[in-house]
Order: structure tokens, then sequence, then C-alpha cells
């Protein structure tokens, strides 16, 4: 069974996001990238798929600059067996759809019998390229999943979505894709061997030419990127409690109007 | 605090190829998750989070720079990036994991028969068993030529009599790596295992440092051991000190760990502790101290990478280990004595990891040769005179 994995390299959770010289895109001088939690667990349980398996390959894929390699590189060294790399400046300022449909174009030309993705990436949230592919590509879809099963003879997979108070069970038929949800697995941390080993696995590289994607404009376009205003400071009211009280009342009433 | 931020002032990622950094981003990782929340713990009790030396192995760790049976046959450099992001969580930790790699299996690796190999290396290699060293006695530390442990010759095999002293993992070994004289007077190595007869182990207590690390002696007692478990290929001192060497190596790299570790939580306190009305990082004589620390982080960085980079290629000379041990160990412990400063009362409480890191230095100072015998040792090298012993001219 082969499963295709879709990743998204991000800025490190822990990174100070600055909005860069053009305010269309923030500074990534110094950003340690990351695969997006959210596509670990996609790797994670597309590796436990095929263990449980004792077969099956899966391929991960992503779409973004040279570094991007670095991303493939991690998920190959947790255990992926190959991976695709759509690195082509004209996809430099993909939307949602235009990603999606890159990845549908690689998926057709994989044929895998399942795709699992992030529920979305940390970076952007959107949260709208898994149920792109599936559109594009007639497949069905379940977002936000906790647990999988495919059956035996893979045809089937059985999806649990978390909701309020409770599980959502599904049966969808395969070919599908997946989103994961974090509480799905705890992915497993690459080992040294691992990471010697992703060495020598292979990442192909592809244009958007090789994916006939056509018209490859996005349709979305950020137009600007604008910082939080700062903070105003607070005001700390000096004086008796009682003239305190009476002048806190009259602050949060006249001045803030929240009461 | 953030998490570890690492310290790269001089942008030296750029010296490190992509899998060297994605082994230290794993064990950075690692390091984070499954030891830094149980560390502070372990070191009130006195005791080493055990449960996770399988979990090591796993992760391999444990003779990554070995090649064969199960190792990841890493190279130097990112063995010891392995070694400073383990520091970074404790001393203890990284000699958890310097005893196996460089000082158990390095010497089963090198000197040991290919039966020795089979039954040791995969076991060690994936944390399922754990070795410990024997050179050092209570008599005799610096100078274990002197040694006074014996292998006699049986008809048979070899009977030990004799202690060791100061043994990293000593108590819960499965193996040990112990060194004795025969009547030769010349100095071999042999593998006891536990429950050998005549072997017997007592950890220390009363430590103020190193105190998330297992500390034990063992003693001998007419404890006869097969005739196959005497390592084949070295003999003389040579063979400890080739270990130690190899442990050495690890200790310069580890030593940069800690002082990062130092550095890095010392800066954001610094950055975020307000007294006269502005953070305390915004004083002249504070600054000079997280100054003092990033400059000496930085050069101890590139002078570990650059040994590195001659132990890969076959060029290194013990004597620049030597000089690595030195300086960088000391560098961690004047680095971390001025984080405990900068933190005033806060440094002294486990709640920060800096005093931790500072009472676990004065070991790593003194431990697998001093800092003074490395001057020597140096010292030696490039005057080519020998400054050890007064009988010596």
């Amino acid at each position: 069974m082969k499963i295709l994995v879709a990743i998204k390299q991000v800025p490190d959770t822990a990174t100070q996001v600055k909005i860069s010289g053009d305010p269309k895109a923030i500074e990534t001088s110094g950003i340690t990238w990351i695969i997006s939690p959210y596509d670990e667990f996609a790797v994670e349980e597309a590796l436990r798929i095929k263990e449980k398996r004792g077969q099956g390959d899966v391929v991960a894929v992503s779409l973004g600059p040279d570094r991007v390699k670095e991303a493939l590189r991690s998920a190959l060294a947790m255990g992926a067996d190959r991976a695709v790399h759509v690195n082509d400046p004209a996809l430099a300022g993909a939307d949602t759809l235009l990603t999606a449909r890159a990845l549908a174009a690689v998926v057709k030309q994989e044929s895998p019998a399942l795709v699992i993705c992030g529920r979305q990436a940390i970076d952007d949230d959107m949260g709208a390229v898994g149920a792109q592919l599936a559109e594009l590509l007639g497949w069905p879809c379940a977002s936000w999943i906790m647990e999988e099963t495919v059956d035996a003879d893979a045809k089937t997979v059985r999806v649990g979505r978390q909701v309020e108070g409770g599980l959502e069970v599904f049966d969808l038929p395969l070919p599908a894709v997946l989103s994961a949800q974090k509480g799905l697995n705890e992915p497993r941390y690459p080992t040294l061997k691992g990471i010697m080993g992703a060495k020598k696995k292979e990442i192909k590289d592809v244009k958007a030419a090789d994916l006939a994607l056509g018209d490859a404009a996005p349709q979305l376009t950020v137009t600007t990127l604008e910082a939080l205003p700062p903070r105003p400071p607070g005001r700390i009211i000096q004086g008796e409690v009682k003239d305190a009280v009476k002048e806190l009342v009259r602050a949060l009433r006249e001045d803030a109007k929240v009461i | 605090m953030e998490k570890f931020r690492g310290v790269d002032y001089y942008g030296m990622e750029e010296l490190l190829a992509e899998d060297e950094r994605m082994i230290r981003d794993a064990v950075r990782d690692w390091v984070e998750a499954q030891f830094v929340p149980l560390v502070a713990e372990h070191h009130r009790a006195g005791t080493f989070p055990v449960g996770l030396i399988p979990k090591l192995g796993e992760l391999g760790v444990f003779g990554a720079s070995l090649k064969g049976y199960g190792c990841a046959g890493l190279s130097n450099v990112a063995y010891g990036l392995i070694m400073q992001e383990l520091e970074r969580g404790d001393s203890g930790l990284r000699s958890c994991a310097s005893v196996q790699s460089g000082l158990v299996m390095y010497p089963i690796h090198a000197y040991g028969s290919e039966a020795q190999k089979e039954r040791w290396l995969p076991v060690l290699q994936r944390g399922e068993a754990v070795g410990c060293f024997g050179l050092t006695e209570p008599d005799h530390g610096s100078d274990p030529g002197a040694m006074k442990t014996r292998a006699r010759r049986t008809a048979d095999g070899y009977v030990l009599n004799g202690t060791k002293l100061w043994i990293t993992n000593g108590s819960i070994a499965d193996v040990a790596v112990v060194w004795a004289k025969e009547d030769d007077g010349e100095i071999y190595g042999y593998l006891v295992e536990r429950g050998t007869p005549g072997f017997g182990t007592l950890d220390i207590h009363g430590k103020f440092s190193m105190r998330a690390s297992i500390t034990s002696e063992l003693s001998f007692q007419d404890c006869r051991i097969p005739a196959e478990n005497k390592l084949p290929n070295v003999k003389g001192l040579r063979g400890p000190l080739g270990c130690l060497n190899q442990a050495r190596y690890g200790i310069a790299w580890g030593a940069v760990g800690a002082a990062m570790a130092c550095y890095d939580w010392a800066l954001q306190y610094a950055q975020q502790r307000v007294q006269f009305g502005r953070p305390i990082a915004g004083f002249q004589l504070v600054q000079q101290k997280l100054v003092w620390m990033v400059t000496e982080i930085t050069k101890a960085q590139l002078l570990v990478l650059q040994l590195g980079r001659l132990k890969d290629s076959g060029r290194l000379r013990p004597q620049q280990v030597s000089l690595a041990k030195r300086n960088n160990v000391q560098m961690a412990l004047d680095g971390a004595r001025l984080a405990r400063d900068i933190l005033g009362a806060a440094g002294i409480v486990d709640e920060h990891p800096i005093i931790r890191h500072m009472l676990n230095l004065e070991t790593v100072n003194t431990y697998e040769g001093t800092h003074d015998i490395h001057t020597l040792i140096v010292g030696r090298d490039i005057t080519g005179l020998d400054a050890f012993g007064a009988a010596q001219g």
C-alpha cells in the first residue's frame, strides 16, 4: 500500500516572527525551519500503517524552495521511503489552491491509496489544502482525524474525528485524503541511524512543467502583513480604596465601555 | 524561561553538514522532551533515570561513531555534537553516554576478540546492557601506571584482586572493563560480568556534584574470570589511555553544551529580571559577564569543531584533545560561576539549571585527566620536557 504524506516546512514554534522590509513577507533570516507539527503526525501515522501491514511505501511530498529539502530529509529520517520536492520559483507565491493543484498532480503520478496531511500548517493556519486536494482528485476526505484503521484489503479506512464530547466515526473508501489532528499519535524521534540512512534515500525534484499545471498564478495574493498594534500601557488607579473603586467603575463604563 | 535556543554567535551552523545539524537537533529535541523534565528531581534524589538508557540506545547515541554491530557509524563531529547536547541536559547524562561509548564499547571494539564484540556491542548499543570502566583506584588517580589491582594467571583464566573507585555506572553495569596488572608488570584489560563471584559494587554517597549520575566503587576479591574475557589486542597503559582519549574528546564537546545551557539561561534571566527600574542585562557588569561567556563559548565551539575535523581525517594527536578538554571544561566552569552570579540568590536553587551544571563541572574539571594533568601533557608536548613526577629529570 502506497501512502503519500504532504508536509509543509514552517518556522519553528519558538520563532519571534518579524515582518520584513517587504510587508508581504516575514523576515526569514535566522529562522529555524521545521516540519509543521500536524504534518509530523501525518508522517508518523503513515509509518505506523506501513509497519502494521508489514509492507508499503511512504512518500513524503512538499512544495517550496531548496531549504524544504531539510524537512523532507527529516521525514526520510523518521522512516519515509522516498520524497518528492516540488521546487520551482514559478510556484513561490502559491496559494492553497495552487498548492493543492500541484499536490494533486503529484498524486496522479504516484497514485497512492491514501494521502495524509496535517489539519493545517502552523504558519498561515489556512487549513485548506487537504480538502482542496481531495476535491481536485474527487476523493473522499476526513479532516482532523484522531484515529484510523485501514482494512486488511486496503479498500476502506475507518476514521475517528474528535467532536464535542465524543468521537465521530466514518468509513471512507480508498483512495482518500485524511488530515491529522493532535492526539492521533506521538511522532517518533528520528534515530541517528535513520538520519544517516536518509542521506541515501531519493528526493525527486519536480518542476511546475513536469506537473502540467498550466496557469500557475495564485488566485489569492498577500496584500500586506500587519503586526499587532503594541498594547497600550495599563493604568494604575491610586488613592483611597473607596474612591479608587468609584474611579475604576467610571473608567470601565466611560473609557473602556465594557460595562 | 523559553526552552533552550542554542548559542551560535559566529554562524557556525554553516560549518556543519546537513546530517550533522539534523543529528544535533534530534538529540537536542530528545533531551528537551525526555530528560529536562526529570533532571531536577533526580538531582535532588541523587539518582540517574536508568529507564532512559534503552531509549538512548534506541535513539542511537551509544557507540554512535563506531562501525558495525548495530552502531550508527557517525563522524566524530556528529558524535561530538551529541555529547554537547547531552551535557546541555546534564553532565551525568553525557557521562553515562561517554562511559558506555568511549570507555566500554570503544575498547571492546578496538581491542576485543570477535566473540567479545558479538556478545557485547549490539546489546550495549541498544542500551539493553550497561557497561562501566575500572581504571582509577583509591590510591592511584592521575598515576594509573602505579595501580595495585592484580590479575593472576591460573590454569583456565585469571583471578582479580583490587579496588576501583569513582566508577560511573558501576553498580548498574552488566559488564565492567577492568584494567589490572599481571605478573609481568604489564597492564591488560578484562571484561568482568555482573554477578561474577568476588565482584562487588558499592555506590558513593554524599556527592555535591554529579548527583544525577551513579558513581561507584568496584571491588575484586579472588574474582575468577575465564581466559576468554581478557581483551586480547592491547597491552600496557596505551589501552586505557586510548579509551580516555575517546572520552576526553567527548568531554571537550560536552563542556560546551553545559556552558551553552548556563549562558542561554542567564541571558534570558538577565533580560527579564528588573532591578533599579530596568532589566539587569542593561547593566555594564552583567553585560561583561554575558559577553565573556558568549566569547569563550564561541572560541570553544571553534576549537572542538576543528578538533573533530582533525579526528575525522585521522590527523588528531592526543595532546590536542588535552588542550581542548582543559580549555573547554575550565571555560564552562568559570562561565557557570558567572551565570550563577547573574541569577543572584535564584542561582542557588534547582528551579534553575545553573547551580547543577556548576557543581557538575567541578567533577568534569578533574575527571578523565585533571585540568592540571592536561596542562602537563600539553606542556610536555610543546617544550619536549616532561614535568610528570619529581623523579624524572
